[in-house]
């Protein structure tokens, strides 16, 4: 069934973080609590299903030429809301997350699939795929994040795991942590891929 | 002209709080471009440029135009100085991002002109400026930090020479890689990002800097 395709490809096949390399900087910055990945997902997926209903809705009408500023404009508006909203009712992720709200705007996944999905298809299907890139997204973070946490800061999602005694790895709550747990996982993910075609 | 804070801007921006190793602003063409040295080179220049211009507009656009003071332009002409200035700093991010598509689209054109080698080697790369996080960032960083206009310009330079220092060094490493035997799952994205971890503690060492 397509709808169900269009929407797993986004999580797995198609992840636009592990796959397509796109939207890095927010995935790392925002990684080093779970909780702030959870924030960053819920506002990205908004904006990113949002932008597409609206890329679709008039998808005919936009002339070729100037279509990218549009969808720039439209990406925008929809990061202003959420920026207001979460300055609002969510003061606290508001604080960590700062400038990176700001950022989704130029998130290259929610240009990058009004530009090469939401211009081409109806409104529906750009509501799934929105979905399913979204999702995406946010299991990469909060994959990240937990490594990140779990290990840098000895909780996950602010519940202490392990004893008193606990030493936790600081560098992985910073930046070097945030690099090399990405490349590995990268690299997880290559290796299992390697295996699956050359065992078929 | 108070030149210790700009000398702290520049140190900072370039060494203490790398954009691109430090604050993950830049990631996309650190990963994509730094491939071969030159049009790492080229790229960190395109950079550099547009940072500097997007700063000082961006700058001036929200303290006369967006932000409630009394030297609003609008608050000026349209309400003669009577009453509130208008609080117009939610339009920040919109106009922002359109001052900087605005900038990359000349400056592409500008390239086209004058070198139309490096037009080709960049590719793609030169409009994908336009979503460079860097750029949008250091637009914004400079209005948090409530920086003046030579602090906001310089800032936006040293960042911009902060991020073509860590793409070029990046880029030196991955052409000496090509030559390295690298587990094949590991190819490509993977020992970058690694790489790029190992270059990151290494300027944690800076950040104890101080004049």
């Amino acid at each position: 069934m397509r709808t169900w395709k269009e929407f797993v490809k986004g999580i797995y096949k198609e992840n636009p973080v592990f796959r397509l390399m796109l939207g890095l900087c927010p995935v790392l910055a925002v990684s080093s609590t779970v909780n702030n990945a959870i924030g960053m997902f819920a506002a990205a997926t908004f904006v990113l299903v949002c932008s597409n209903i609206v890329v679709a809705s008039i998808r005919k009408f936009v002339p070729a030429k100037i279509r990218i500023p549009i969808f720039i404009i439209i990406i925008a508006t929809f990061v202003t809301i959420v920026e207001m909203v979460m300055e609002g009712f969510f003061p606290a992720l508001y604080e960590s997350l700062g400038l990176f709200i700001s950022l989704i705007v130029v998130n290259c996944i929610i240009l990058g699939r009004s530009e090469a999905f939401a211009s081409k298809n109806g409104v529906f299907i750009s509501i799934i795929d929105g979905l399913g890139m979204g999702i995406g997204f946010g299991i990469a973070m909060i994959l990240i994040a937990t490594f990140r946490e779990v290990l840098g800061n000895g909780t996950w999602l602010g519940i202490r795991l392990f004893g008193e005694n606990f030493e936790p790895v600081l560098l992985m709550v910073l930046a070097p942590g945030a690099f090399l747990t990405i490349g590995f996982l990268i690299a997880f993910i290559n290796w299992f891929e390697n295996r699956r075609s050359a065992s078929q | 002209m108070d030149f210790q804070s700009l000398l702290i801007i520049s140190v900072g921006a370039i060494f203490v709080s790398n954009f691109v190793l430090h604050k993950f602003l830049g990631l996309c063409p650190y990963v994509g471009v730094s491939k071969q040295l030159d049009s790492a080179v080229g790229m960190g220049m395109a950079v550099v440029f547009v940072m500097s211009m997007a700063s000082v507009v961006t700058w001036s656009i929200y303290n006369y135009f967006l932000a409630p003071t009394e030297s609003n332009v609008l608050f000026n002409v349209f309400m003669k100085g009577q009453g509130e200035p208008p609080d117009l700093t939610y339009l920040r991010t919109i106009t922002f991002i359109l001052v900087i598509a605005t900038l990359v689209q000349f400056v592409e054109m500008v390239i086209q002109k004058v070198s139309p080698g490096l037009y080709r080697s960049l590719g793609i790369y030169l409009p994908l400026i336009t979503t460079n996080c860097a750029v949008l960032g250091v637009s914004i960083l400079n209005i948090d930090a409530n920086y003046n206009f030579i602090q906001s310009l310089v800032n936006g330079f040293m960042s911009g020479i902060g991020f073509t220092l860590a793409l070029v060094l990046m880029a030196g490493l991955r052409e000496k890689l090509e030559m390295a035997d690298v587990p094949k799952a590991m190819r490509g994205a993977p020992i970058a990002f690694i790489m790029a971890g190992l270059m990151s503690l290494a300027f944690f060492g800076f950040v104890g800097l101080k004049f």
